[in-house]
């Protein structure tokens, strides 16, 4: 069985059709990229693989570990092993990352059949991981991602992948606003976090990114369609070509 | 799923209710309706008071029938009175533990389940339930303790009548020095009806050896509809006062006019804590409490300190503006609030800052939340005097909408007299997000709590304020009075 099995997904926003049936199997252990021009679907595919309740399936099936997605609540499928690492993470004012991260984590426990953690618990975890994302601990004192740079709301994301533990991780364009140092703390993070039973999605609108993050497939959509698959070779080609190679081979048909 | 958000949330809002509210029939010896000259007699005599105790309820009264009933408050959504103040019963005798039950076993298990939802100490239960004082005191004697502790620090703290009859000439001394009998509507038929509360006096230098609050919960649970508290803190005393409680508090009187007085001398500090959850009515706006308030706290002597905080979630409808004035040198003044309506609920709230003095300070947050059909006003008012030189005053009012039925209206008024003030007013209103609400979700926290998260943390620096205990009620209380209220 397969981890991700997306069959002919098709998504409106406000009677918009963006997404215009995709179909991407994801196995376990396996890092899948999806490249694409501006507006071609990619951060709704993230979304609606999320459930973002903005966006309307109007057709197609997702199956996560064999059971249907669409069928769960967003809370439900973060339980179930869905993360999405957010393109814009949202500030959360007087509520302090470290009372939210406990919360966080003890409800994925809960659904797993694990204890919860107490505090002593947590912040040994804690201590054991901040350090995959060179994450300065005093951040999380603070509101959640509240007065945090852009690099440090990154990094932040990934550090709460690192603390959920998702069989599944979608990383919606974490390359985005940060500089090349910041990018390989990220990328150092995820690679950390591959592992045989864990699949990722890398959604990104540039190939510096796959440098770090080297994946073992990239797909590129353009206009809610998934236009072409191939190796990490199809990355570069794409860098050296730009998207209007295959927006125009799409166009024409061949 | 819904394509609005807004139409899931007001589905939820309209579908909650007051699930804890929670009544019991019990015959109690009561006055027949009606107000007159002889039912103030009548109130003072089953009271034993002296000649000048009776003559303060009988100037209020004269005053109170020339002054016509206030109708200035902001209730958009819910007009009301005028109330019929002779359909009102103005006395009744307190329950008599024969009336009560005997044990927790007689208690109706959902409103126990509702004191576990909320954290309340075991040992309290009972004495909220309202099972029979002096059983609850065998039973705990850690309220005993209490009162021996005060005692030896030389703190007087009892109930209003008692210390009408054991100080006397402090009671005279104090009584209506802030808020006159005539200061207005409500506070003139208070002063003129009132049955019981509290009074407290921390003599010089004392600091009162522990939060008067668990204390005052047990004993004062049936002060009825018109309560009057008076805490004078003489010269460098201070004490921190908690009212009321977390758990639901029904009550077959409609209208509740309490007073509150606060006395700070020289040096002095008094902190005094509010938490409000009286009956709000129903989703379709029946019943519920008319809770019609006046607070207000002197700063008489230089450097005192008065701090207000209050988590109003009960009630139809609230019309409440605890206030300072701040007379003494270099005194100083906080309000912080919070102040949450669902369903009907309408709470005109806020604060007065009157500086007087020189060099005085005052801060005012206060954080207003409207689910449902809830309205939620805030009125201040920040006045600096031509007298006080040096002034500053900060006021950071902030408004959270959840839903789109619900409404939320800002009344600020600044009147500076003196050029060296500096005053400042900041003010946000903002949806409950759902993006907010989202990122929570993805992080596999339900709605619930991911709404009771976002909640509590816009009312974080008010909730700071609280006495640990009841902050973390507080919390639990803002939950479940918005259970239901969002999807």
């Amino acid at each position: 069985m397969s981890l991700l099995e997306i069959r002919n997904l098709h998504a409106t926003v406000e009677g918009v059709e963006i997404l215009k049936g995709i179909d991407l199997t994801i196995e376990a252990g396996s890092v899948h990229s999806i490249m694409g021009p501006n507006g071609s679907g990619k951060s709704t595919l993230a979304k609606v693989l999320a459930g973002d309740e903005v966006y309307e399936v109007t057709e197609g099936a997702v199956l996560l570990d064999g059971e249907d997605l669409l069928e769960m609540e967003a809370d439900e499928r973060a339980r179930s092993g869905i993360f999405m690492a957010f393109q814009y993470p949202v500030e959360i004012p007087g509520v302090s990352t470290k009372y939210f991260l406990r919360a966080a984590v003890n409800a994925v426990r809960s659904h797993r059949g694990l204890d919860p953690l107490d505090a002593v618990g947590f912040l040994k975890m804690v201590k054991e991981r901040a350090p995959m994302v060179d994450l300065d601990p005093t951040l999380l004192d603070r509101s959640v991602n509240e007065g945090f740079s852009g690099g440090e709301k990154k990094r932040a994301e990934v550090f709460q992948m690192a603390m959920l533990e998702p069989s599944m991780c979608v990383l919606d364009e974490t390359d985005s606003g940060l500089d090349i140092d910041a990018l390989k703390v990220v990328a150092d993070g995820v690679n950390a976090l591959r592992s045989p039973d864990r699949g990722f999605v890398v959604i990104t609108h540039y190939q510096r990114l796959l440098e770090y993050i080297v994946p073992d497939h990239v797909h590129v959509l353009v206009d809610g369609r998934i236009a072409r698959s191939g190796g990490k070779e199809l990355a570069f080609e794409l860098e050296e070509k730009g998207y209007s190679w295959i927006e125009q081979g799409s166009a024409c048909g061949c | 799923m819904s394509d609005d958000p807004n139409a899931l949330l007001d589905t939820w809002a309209e579908t909650s209710d007051y699930r804890w509210g929670f009544t019991t029939d019990i015959e109690s010896e009561t006055l027949p309706p009606g107000l007159d000259e002889d039912v103030i007699r009548k109130i003072s005599a089953i009271k034993r008071e002296p000649e000048w105790m009776l003559q303060f309820r009988l100037d209020a009264f004269a005053h109170w029938k020339t002054m016509p009933e206030p109708d200035w408050a902001h209730f958009p959504d819910r007009p009301w009175g005028p109330l019929d103040y002779q359909a009102i019963s103005y006395y009744s005798a307190p329950k008599t533990d024969a009336d009560r039950p005997k044990s927790l076993d007689e208690v109706d298990p959902k409103l126990l389940e509702t004191y576990e939802k909320l954290g309340i100490p075991l040992e309290e239960r009972a004495a909220l339930a309202g099972v029979a004082v002096d059983a609850v005191f065998d039973s705990v004697s850690v309220a005993t303790t209490f009162r021996d502790t005060l005692k030896e620090a030389g703190v007087i703290f009892c109930s209003f009548s008692e210390a009408v009859q054991e100080y006397p000439e402090l009671v005279q001394k104090y009584l209506g020095s802030v808020v006159p009998s005539k200061d207005n509507f409500f506070a003139a038929l208070n002063a003129a009806v009132f049955t019981d509360g509290s009074f407290v006096f921390v003599p010089k230098g004392v600091a009162c050896p522990m939060e008067l609050s668990t204390y005052f919960r047990i004993n004062a649970m049936n002060t009825g509809q018109f309560e009057r508290t008076l805490i004078v803190c003489d010269e460098g005393a201070s004490v921190s006062y908690l009212e009321g409680c977390t758990a639901p508090q029904r009550d077959e009187n409609q209208l509740h006019a309490a007073v509150v007085e606060l006395i700070a001398e020289t040096d002095a500090t008094i902190k005094y804590s509010t938490i409000q959850n009286w009956y709000p009515g129903d989703e379709d706006g029946k019943g519920g409490i008319y809770n019609f308030v006046t607070k207000r706290g002197l700063c008489r002597g230089d450097r005192s300190h008065i701090s207000w905080t209050q988590v109003e979630t009960g009630s139809a409808i609230t019309w409440k503006y605890p206030s300072c004035v701040l007379k003494g040198d270099d005194s100083s003044g906080e309000f912080y609030s919070v102040a949450l309506t669902n369903m009907r609920q309408q709470a005109d709230t806020g604060t007065k800052m009157v500086h007087i003095g020189r060099n005085t300070t005052s801060n005012i947050v206060s954080k207003g939340i409207s689910a449902g059909h809830g309205q939620n006003t805030y009125r201040g008012l920040v006045k600096v005097r031509p007298g006080a030189t040096n002034v500053r005053n900060f006021t950071q009012c902030d408004s959270m909408l959840m839903g789109s039925e619900c409404g939320a209206h800002t009344f600020p008024v600044i009147e500076v007299e003196n050029d060296t003030a500096i005053v400042e007013h900041e003010a946000t209103t903002t949806r409950i997000g759902e993006d907010k609400i989202f990122y929570l979700n993805q992080r596999g926290l339900t709605t619930e709590e991911a709404v009771s998260m976002i909640v509590n943390g816009f009312c974080r620096e008010v909730l700071a304020e609280l006495p640990m205990e009841f902050a973390v009620e507080a919390r639990k209380l803002l939950e479940v009075s918005l259970e239901d209220s969002v999807g």
